[in-house]
């Protein structure tokens, strides 16, 4: 039940902000969420209840300035790059260790590592994000990772566990 | 408001003519891949912004779109380079360092 409701909210209020308010829409965006909910929750597994709801928010509004602020750095140091006449790419395939156990942490740090400065994030296991890196700096896998992934870890470490 | 507006999409089309430079001009598959997402990302989000900011009325559907391509288009690109590396895609001589040499050797062998 918990996690019908929580699905709900993710499929309909989504759908509200892209149809606005307009009774039509919301009744047949209503009937077709529930229809969706009731059968993803009975058929899927996945972890999800009211409680996540927190979490969400404090992601929007503690990720989500850090992530556009790395993502302009990044694109400005792209430019750069390209732009540079004689190409400055010093490119290499690292793997950096990671503390966060959860799978959405996870997803998470690897995507924010792909959209940050010269960093994309190719495969996850258990304890590394293995990453192809532009312009390798540092010699050890704790130096890669102070270099690439420590602000996120922090940040998400607070927020997923 | 109407000079933001093109401010924000004169921004979108810059990253994406960086985007496009980039990748013709990066040596390999995975350079070109970060050269195309990242530009493209934010050229995306200024020109969406930039069309938010000259009628308000479409932000919050803005905003859904904004999350959609901010969380999809790394996934896509970590798949494209995921796949390159798989079938060995030939690298930039200029790589310094490779340690994932080995890592995907069983999948290799099973795809075959």
């Amino acid at each position: 039940m918990n996690k019908f409701i929580t699905t709900f909210l993710v499929i309909f209020i989504p759908w509200i902000l892209l149809t606005g308010l307009n009774i039509m829409e919301i009744a047949l965006g209503g009937i077709v969420s529930i229809i969706i909910s009731v059968i993803i929750s009975k058929q899927l597994d996945y972890g999800m209840n009211v409680y996540s709801i927190p979490k969400v928010f404090k992601f929007l509004f503690i990720y989500i300035p850090v992530f556009i602020v790395e993502l302009i750095k990044a694109n400005l140091d792209v430019a750069i790059r390209v732009l540079n006449p004689k190409l400055p790419i010093n490119p290499g395939f690292v793997k950096i260790p990671t503390n966060i156990k959860s799978d959405y942490g996870r997803l998470t740090l690897a995507n924010s590592i792909t959209l940050t400065p010269g960093t994309l994030s190719i495969d996850v296991d258990d304890q590394f994000v293995y990453i192809h890196w532009i312009d390798v700096k540092g010699n050890s896998p704790e130096e890669y990772q102070a270099n690439v992934s420590s602000s996120f870890e922090k940040l998400l470490g607070g927020i997923f566990k | 408001m109407i000079i933001i507006t093109y401010i924000l999409m004169v921004i979108g089309a810059f990253f994406y003519a960086i985007g496009g430079l980039g990748i013709y001009r990066m040596p390999d598959l995975f350079n070109r891949a970060q050269a195309g997402t990242k530009a493209t990302t934010l050229g995306t989000l200024s020109l969406l912004l930039g069309i938010g900011v000259a009628n308000p009325a479409w932000l919050p559907k803005i905003f859904i779109i904004i999350i959609f391509i901010a969380v999809t288009n790394p996934v896509g690109s970590s798949a494209l380079a995921r796949a390159g590396y798989v079938t060995g895609v030939a690298k930039y001589e200029g790589t310094v360092i490779d340690e994932m040499q080995g890592y995907f050797v069983e999948e290799c062998e099973i795809d075959e």
